[in-house]
């Protein structure tokens, strides 16, 4: 078992010293922005040294999604473009996205926390880490990829999807350790059979799963199939991406970097600050990015906190996994999709009405997007070829917008129930499985 | 000749069906011919009425979402052969077939083969130099 960095095992004194020091600077950098100029603005705070204790944090006003959106592209930037080395976008809830730019500092401090996350699970350099994450704009790919990197471990950069290579990338080379979502794990471990690979074959012996809701029910079944030791990741873009809070070998809750993120939790409808130990909805302040500073974003992931200490030392306080969301954000297959997203790409269709419904389900152990719409009368062509096009054109125009490719259904007009509300549109028949305490696998 | 082909995209759910044919009925429609093709969602029924323009009338005051297409019908021998040596006509044309069905005339005892063809005016005069009767109505 590694050892943790002294940081980790701060006293709460001195790492609160530190969160202070560290938060001061973290609002100088934000009154750096025009964003934050005019949303401070009448908080009382002109400067970092106005706060005078880490309590003064709640005079500052919370960051939202959509503050993100309005400052798109810069207004959220803090230092000079040539200083900046790095963006990585999530998708917003409409066309624009949720850009976060990065420092080489910023990048190297993320590779930090993330290096430290994996030592805390066991991991060292003589292990095979094969990210099953995909690369690109979105950051569970990069983000671990580096830290891996910088923790010794051999990196086999996979990338999502294709269980058949992925198996073939196992065996080969010895992984010892994959990042995946919990239910792409699932999904690789049925095909085992499929692909003619014995389990006995291959080396694993450590799963970081994150991206996506599960519950502990699962997490116990992944390590009683694999026969491994699974570990929850939680990050968000935001907030750089994973390495925010992981479980280390106790896995009964995830450390989250205190030395790197201020954590909150408030109840989403009223905003109020909840006392430690409540559920509600997590806040945080990412102190050390110099290129996007974010004050008090609410992540809209639902959690809470556990401040009893940790056998493994560490005194960065836990978040129990996370439990949903508090806005209508759907995760299918780690993929964050917004109802609005599809909305908008439905309305701008010819062909189809403006009547919708998204279903999302469970097919085996991945999830499946199905978006149904109504046919728009006068394009009714008689010819099935040309409604299979138009099917597949409107599913490559939801693929531009989410990066996920739904099955399209056109229904008869007036099929559709006509929705007053959000809620009747989406359909979410994903299981809801009983919740375990963290830390209750057999 | 051309049929006029009265065509509706249908919800593939129980009971659409029946309701699209209740209401033909009721309104003394007669169906001639009839085919569907259908993926999981949705269908589209096809038919041929002995009056087409009522039917189409009908169907849209009832909401649905239906078409007029214009197919051809040609009478064959109801016997062993025939429609492969019409399907031999439009391939030597090279005249591609979007979908067929048929229908018996008994009163003949012929059989009506219906054409869907996006060259309409070609297979037409393919068809008549090769002496067959197209229909309009059967």
């Amino acid at each position: 078992m590694s050892t943790p960095s002294p940081v980790e095992t701060l006293s709460r004194h001195e790492l609160a010293d530190l969160q202070l020091t560290k938060l001061r600077q973290a609002v100088d950098r934000a009154l750096s922005t025009s964003h934050y100029q005019a949303k401070l603005a009448g908080c009382g705070i002109a400067c970092g040294e106005d706060l005078k204790t880490l309590a003064d944090l709640r005079k500052l006003p919370f960051t939202v999604k959509d503050d993100l959106r309005q400052a798109f592209p810069d207004g959220l930037k803090a230092v000079p473009q040539s200083e900046v080395v790095r963006m990585h976008a999530s998708s917003g809830t409409t066309g624009i996205p949720t850009v976060i730019y990065y420092t080489r500092a910023d990048i190297d401090r993320w590779t930090e926390l993330g290096a430290r996350s994996a030592a805390a699970t066991g991991c060292t350099s003589a292990d095979v880490f094969q990210n099953m994450m995909s690369y690109g704009l979105f950051t569970g790919g990069l983000g671990l990829h580096y830290a891996a990197e910088r923790l010794g471990m051999m990196v086999i950069p996979a990338g999502g999807g294709n269980t058949q290579r992925q198996l073939k990338l196992m065996k080969d080379f010895g992984t010892t350790v994959v990042h995946a979502t919990p239910s792409y794990l699932l999904h690789v471990y049925d095909q085992l059979a499929e692909f003619g690979v014995d389990r006995k074959d291959l080396k694993l012996q450590r799963a970081f799963v994150g991206a996506e809701p599960h519950t502990e029910d699962i997490r116990c079944r992944l390590e009683a199939l694999w026969g491994i030791q699974v570990f929850n990741s939680y990050g968000l873009s935001e907030m750089n991406g994973p390495g925010v809070a992981f479980e280390c070998v106790h896995r009964a809750g995830m450390h989250l970097w205190e030395d790197a993120y201020l954590m909150e939790i408030i109840d989403p409808d009223t905003g109020e600050v909840l006392p430690e130990g409540a559920e509600g909805e997590l806040v945080l302040t990412i102190l050390d990015r110099q290129a996007t500073p974010l004050l008090r974003y609410r992540t809209r992931d639902l959690t809470s906190i556990i401040a009893e200490p940790c056998a493994c030392g560490r005194t960065h306080r836990r978040i129990r996994r996370i439990k949903g969301r508090s806005d209508d954000m759907l995760i299918i297959n780690g993929v964050n999709v917004f109802p609005s997203q599809i909305e908008e790409v439905v309305m701008k269709t010819a062909g189809v009405g403006s009547n919708y419904q998204i279903l999302v389900k469970k097919d085996g152990a991945l999830d499946s997007l199905i978006v149904r719409l109504e046919l728009d009368a006068p394009h009714f062509s008689d010819d099935m070829r040309d409604l299979e096009a138009l099917r597949s054109r409107i599913a490559g125009n939801l693929m531009t917008s989410i990066s996920l490719k739904p099955k399209v259904e056109l229904h008869e007009p007036g099929f559709l129930p006509v929705s007053e509300g959000k809620a009747v549109r989406v359909i979410d028949e994903r299981p809801t499985l009983p919740e375990g305490p963290e830390g209750s696998c057999p | 000749m051309i049929i006029k082909q009265i065509s509706i995209f249908m919800e593939n759910t129980t009971g659409r069906l029946a309701e699209t044919t209740a209401l033909l009925a009721g309104a003394g429609i007669n169906l001639r011919a009839i085919s569907i093709a259908d993926t999981a969602d949705f269908g589209i029924l096809r038919m041929v009425t002995d009056k087409p323009d009522e039917t189409l009338a009908l169907l849209r005051g009832s909401g649905m979402t239906a078409r007029e297409t214009d197919v051809i019908g040609v009478e064959v021998q109801d016997h062993p052969g025939e429609l492969a040596r019409v399907m031999a006509l439009f391939r030597d044309e090279g005249i591609n077939i979007e979908y067929l069905y048929a229908s018996l005339e008994r009163k003949k005892e012929m059989a009506v083969i219906i054409f869907k063809v996006a060259l309409v005016e070609k297979s037409l005069e393919m068809l008549t130099r090769s002496g067959y009767t197209t229909v309009s109505s059967f």
